[in-house]
């Protein structure tokens, strides 16, 4: 009796035949759980191009890239001005206005609030950017958070001008 | 469950008996000794019940008519409505029984606290109806998002993004749960298949909801434990049954006058319009169901903390058991804890009407002091009233007060003949 806190052959092959167990449950669970991932289907609408030449300064465009939203805003040199002249330390989320609109006339961002994914509405709001009218997020010009639950700015998608009337997305 | 010996009366009652025991198990249901006082707040376990086979019921029926696909929900949603035969009264009733449900099971809830039926020995019990009735709130969002309108679809948008607030990695929660990179068809087809399941998930619960209040029996409005089978109860069939009919009866009336007369009141109109990622609606709402909970999110200015509070305005039900250190369960016999009771159910009505109204102002002032009041209710108030409240003395059996008074009657109607 005493030593039976000796590790014998009987706990080993317990052991062993869990540790088999349990990664063979994953194993075969993993499949369940990825199918819900997005598939090849959806992963394949990876980029979008699109004609940008009939936007007016100051008007915006909403293209949907990925199920998502995004705003392409033209914007006028009062809003660019407005956008660059904010101190980073009153933002909530600071980030520069120069890295986050390369050509600064052109704002190209994905327009779902940060903080549940509602869509803001353009030209609204106490800052003269978007307001989201779901659970109150006001946005620069720039699109960055100045008031309201949203945790972050406005996120930048990937994109590039591949000639001045066009731009690529993602 | 084996506190009697039941024996068929027929041959095969026994021979089948023997190998099943099912017939011991209805004889069980139907003697089961049952508090004589228990009040019409006791009828909604029943009322439940019906609920819930009717919602599989007609579920299951227009599951035969509907497409789950982001092209073609709408749309079948109007077929059923305009094409199919009673589709339109089969999906008013689904869609208005999900209100009536709620309607229900708040009254249960609300119930047991007043009674204290979620006390030793019924804590089991509660914990189960907590898990039933977060379940319920999973199946109706699930199926709100359905029909693939504008409130469906921004309403799965927001909810989804709850998990966003995860810190590290809530964007992968959200993508595995939408399957793509947005509210998309995927999406549906999968909230499809669990609106479909966690009804029957919902069924088994409340199947061991009811094994486990079989084990200690009924409360009762008194709250003081009943000896069983003694002259303070009575068997539940015909009693209680025939009063849950009646009950039933009441409550189906009000349900009909939903279906029948203003089917679409609880509704939002923006539900008629097709589901636009494009365009948010100006001002978005869940069911009346879920509004507290929703004015609890949006009155935290924080994302993460908004969502955590949120589920812990539930957590803290589950937990309440041990938060409520009253040895006395009834409300009767606990005078302070009758005031805060209601107090708690005005605090629950106004954060469902400020979860109604938009997030500014005073709205928003009103709405974030009914949240520290629900959290200091069960957290703070609760824990010290069970060691500070001068409670009532509690009467010795049940029939003691009403024989007391029927004494009393009986003295004051000679004194008055006299």
């Amino acid at each position: 009796m005493s030593d039976q806190k000796k590790p014998k052959r009987r706990d080993f092959l317990f052991t062993a035949s869990y540790t088999i167990g349990a990664v063979g449950v994953g194993a075969a669970v993993w499949p369940l759980i990825d199918q819900m991932n997005p598939d090849a289907s959806v992963k394949a609408l990876a980029s979008t191009e699109v004609d940008i030449s009939s936007v007016e300064p100051g008007k915006s465009i909403t293209v949907l890239w990925r199920g998502k939203p995004v705003f392409i805003k033209r914007r006028t040199e009062e809003e660019i001005a407005e956008a660059r002249a904010v101190k980073l330390d009153e933002l909530k989320h600071p980030e520069k206005d120069e890295d986050r609109a390369k050509n600064p006339e052109w704002l190209v961002m994905v327009g779902i609030c940060t903080h549940l994914g509602c869509v803001p509405l353009g030209d609204k709001g106490d800052y003269n950017g978007w307001f989201c009218p779901c659970h109150g997020s006001h946005y620069d010009t720039s699109g960055r958070i100045r008031k309201g639950p949203a945790p972050v700015n406005m996120e930048i998608p990937k994109y590039e001008f591949v000639n001045s009337n066009i731009i690529k997305i993602g | 469950m084996s506190d009697h010996n039941y024996v068929p009366s027929t041959k095969l009652g026994k021979w089948f008996n023997d190998r099943l025991p099912l017939l011991s198990l209805s004889a069980h249901l139907s003697e089961y000794p049952t508090p004589k006082n228990l009040n019409y707040w006791w009828t909604f376990g029943g009322i439940l019940t019906f609920c819930l086979i009717a919602q599989i019921v007609t579920g299951i029926v227009l599951a035969m008519h509907y497409v789950a696909h982001a092209d073609l929900a709408f749309e079948s949603v109007e077929h059923i409505m305009r094409d199919v035969n009673y589709g339109w009264l089969i999906r008013y009733i689904h869609a208005n029984g999900s209100s009536m449900f709620f309607l229900a099971v708040y009254i249960h809830i609300f119930r047991s606290l007043y009674y204290g039926s979620h006390k030793s020995p019924r804590e089991v019990i509660w914990i189960i109806g907590m898990i039933i009735y977060f379940l319920m709130m999973m199946t109706a969002f699930m199926g709100y998002v359905l029909p693939w309108g504008q409130m469906s679809f921004w309403a799965a948008t927001v909810i989804t993004n709850l998990f966003s607030a995860v810190p590290l990695i809530g964007e992968s929660i959200t993508n595995w749960l939408w399957g793509g990179f947005a509210v998309d068809s995927p999406t549906l087809t999968r909230f499809y298949a669990l609106h479909y399941l966690f009804p029957f998930l919902i069924l088994g619960l409340v199947i061991l909801h009811i094994w486990a209040l079989h084990i200690p029996g009924n409360n009762n409005p008194v709250g003081i434990d009943v000896k069983k089978p003694s002259k303070d109860t009575v068997p539940f069939h015909p009693y209680i049954v025939i009063k849950d009919l009646f009950a039933l009866l009441v409550f189906l009336t009000l349900f009909a006058f939903f279906v029948f007369y203003s089917p679409n009141l609880l509704g939002h109109p923006d539900n008629y319009i097709e589901a636009n990622p494009l365009v948010t609606p100006t001002h978005i709402v869940p069911e009346w169901y879920l509004l507290p909970f929703y004015a609890i999110l949006r009155s935290i200015p924080d994302k993460l903390l908004g969502v955590v509070a949120m589920f812990a305005s539930i957590f803290v039900l589950v937990i309440l058991p041990w938060l409520d250190t009253s040895k006395i369960r009834s409300a009767v016999f606990r005078p302070l804890y009758k005031q805060f009771y209601w107090i708690l159910v005005l605090d629950v009505l106004v954060l469902g009407y400020m979860g109604a109204l938009p997030p500014e102002g005073i709205y928003l002032l009103i709405a974030r002091i009914a949240t520290a009041y629900y959290f200091i209710h069960f957290l703070v108030i609760l824990p010290v009233l069970g060691f500070k409240e001068k409670t009532i003395p509690l009467p010795l059996s049940i029939s003691e007060p009403v024989l007391n008074e029927s004494h009393e009657a009986v003295n004051n109607n000679k004194m008055s003949t006299e």
